[in-house]
């Protein structure tokens, strides 16, 4: 295990935001697409 | 063969969805190598390990800048040459850009706080980024505001256009204003101001694994933009039959 | 034009039309900052000059959305596109009648709310100064964001998170003209870009702000 010394939590509490930031921009992109590919064939199959 | 030629949405998705896998995947392994190398780093002698927290902090605030850049680009190129999907990568553009903002803006407040002994400080860079990452939210608000997609996309490009030049003079109006407390460019050309080569590799990769980021996210928001505007023309003409 | 201008003045000195209330407004600005932060002399003089220009700022920006929406209701906005003069001379002269309704009655009060707030005599003549330089731009970006929200339901709030950032530079040239007055050094500086600033955004920003109300009258 690697050492963090004194400023552990810091180091971890950046890492953590800015993870959760990234993978909650990717997680809404990759949503949004996948929604707007369903509704999109959807319509095709109908129309 | 010209670069327009990818202004055709059918084009655009076409490629577009050719290169998504490999940058994709570009992106996931030059993310995760630069930040995981990064945090195996060593200590700094005086930062301790909130040095490896640059390895995010540098690649977020560069894309925050450069996606900006982008949509400028992209407003100049549609309101220039009125091509869809420029438009449509500007607005898928935004919301990247602002959480990319946000990041450098948390990450730089969690460092500052042991290092500097603050949260915050009115610095110089600090308050430009909080400029534009008020630039970013007032842009994605006007884009949701406008009912009409074409008036939309005009006025946010002319907003770009605007908010460009004086996020520009804002971030040396505030120079005027205070002295900063925030280092210099983190990486100089000049030797001997450049940090060690043990911190340079991984944070090139992770800068490039940031910009692959943004890549692949840009091409599957603009995807998704293109097939929300084709949905509701399909719906458009279904009414009108 | 000049007639365009008249038609103006009049709509918004005339009852109902909001002439006063940015003064007003500035005026309960200036009571509550003391309340918030204590009658002290000393505290109040140190932030006096920022109180005062935020103070513009807001008091400006409560009468923009009136610049284009009314003439937008009643379509006259329609008839002023296809009139003769260009529409980049309608986005200035509505401009100027804004800065004339509202910014002006700022820069000649100023003096009065600068005694509330304790600002020292030797500031009081360069708080008028760059009142007078600074907020003619303040009048012509409110423009370009009024033209950009004119079609909008709940555009007023959309207004001021568009138009405020742009406000940051002009705010910190003016207090910084204001401050460094007070402690008697050299304003040339801050007032140069003050005044650059205003020449900069009253040459472009009409084509920027007749470009988008192109847009919204289409």
């Amino acid at each position: 295990m690697i050492e963090l010394g004194k400023y552990a939590g810091t180091v971890l509490a950046a890492y953590g935001v800015s993870l959760a930031l990234l993978l909650g921009v990717i997680w809404q992109s990759v949503a949004a697409n996948a929604r707007a590919r369903r509704a999109l064939e959807a319509q095709e199959k109908n129309g | 063969m010209s670069i327009w030629e990818y202004a055709n949405p059918v084009k655009f998705m076409r490629t577009s969805g050719a290169i998504l896998p490999w940058a994709v995947a570009g992106a996931a392994l030059c993310t995760v190598g630069g930040l995981v190398w990064g945090f195996l780093t060593p200590e700094d002698y005086k930062q301790g390990s909130t040095v490896k927290i640059v390895f995010i902090h540098v690649p977020a605030a560069m894309m925050a800048i450069n996606i900006w850049v982008m949509m400028l680009v992209a407003s100049l190129t549609w309101l220039i040459r009125r091509h869809h999907v420029s438009a449509l990568a500007a607005k898928a553009a935004a919301p990247v850009g602002a959480v990319m903002t946000l990041i450098a803006l948390a990450t730089g407040a969690i460092w500052g706080q042991p290092m500097w002994g603050t949260w915050w400080e009115w610095d110089p860079r600090l308050t430009s980024f909080l400029i534009l990452f008020l630039f970013y939210v007032g842009y994605i608000a006007l884009w949701s505001a406008v009912e009409d997609p074409d008036s939309a996309a005009d006025l946010t490009g002319w907003l770009c256009l605007v908010g460009s030049v004086f996020a520009l003079l804002s971030r040396y109006a505030v120079l005027f204003w205070n002295q900063g407390l925030h280092q210099g460019a983190s990486l100089s050309v000049a030797e001997g101001e450049r940090m060690s080569a043990v911190y340079r590799y991984p944070l090139y990769l992770s800068m490039l694994g940031f910009f692959l980021l943004f890549l692949a996210l840009l091409l599957i928001r603009t995807r998704t933009e293109i097939r929300r505007r084709r949905l509701a023309a399909l719906q458009a003409r279904e009414a009108r039959a | 034009m000049i007639a365009l201008l008249l038609r103006d003045l009049t709509l918004a000195t005339r009852a109902g039309g909001g002439f006063g209330l940015g003064l007003a407004f500035f005026l309960i600005l200036c009571t509550l900052v003391p309340f918030g932060v204590g009658p002290q002399g000393g505290t109040l003089a140190l932030i006096a000059p920022g109180i005062l220009w935020v103070g513009a700022l807001l008091a400006c920006l409560l009468s923009l959305d009136r610049i284009f929406a009314l003439d937008h209701e009643d379509g006259s906005l329609d008839l002023l596109a296809t009139a003769p003069i260009p529409l980049e001379g309608v986005v200035a002269i509505k401009a100027a009648a804004h800065w004339l309704t509202t910014g002006l009655p700022l820069v000649v009060a100023a003096p009065l709310f600068g005694l509330l707030l304790h600002l020292p005599a030797t500031a009081t003549p360069w708080l008028v100064l760059s009142m007078l330089i600074g907020t003619p731009a303040l009048s012509m970006l409110g423009a370009f964001g009024a033209a950009i929200t004119v079609g909008l339901r709940r555009g007023g709030l959309l207004l001021s998170l568009l138009v405020l950032p742009l406000y940051i530079p002009t705010l910190i040239f003016g207090a910084e003209v204001i401050r460094r007055g007070a402690e008697g050094g050299s304003t040339v500086t801050p007032l140069a870009f003050l005044a650059g600033i205003t020449a900069a955004v009253l040459a472009l920003m009409p084509f920027a702000a007749a470009a988008a109300l192109r847009v919204n009258l289409r």
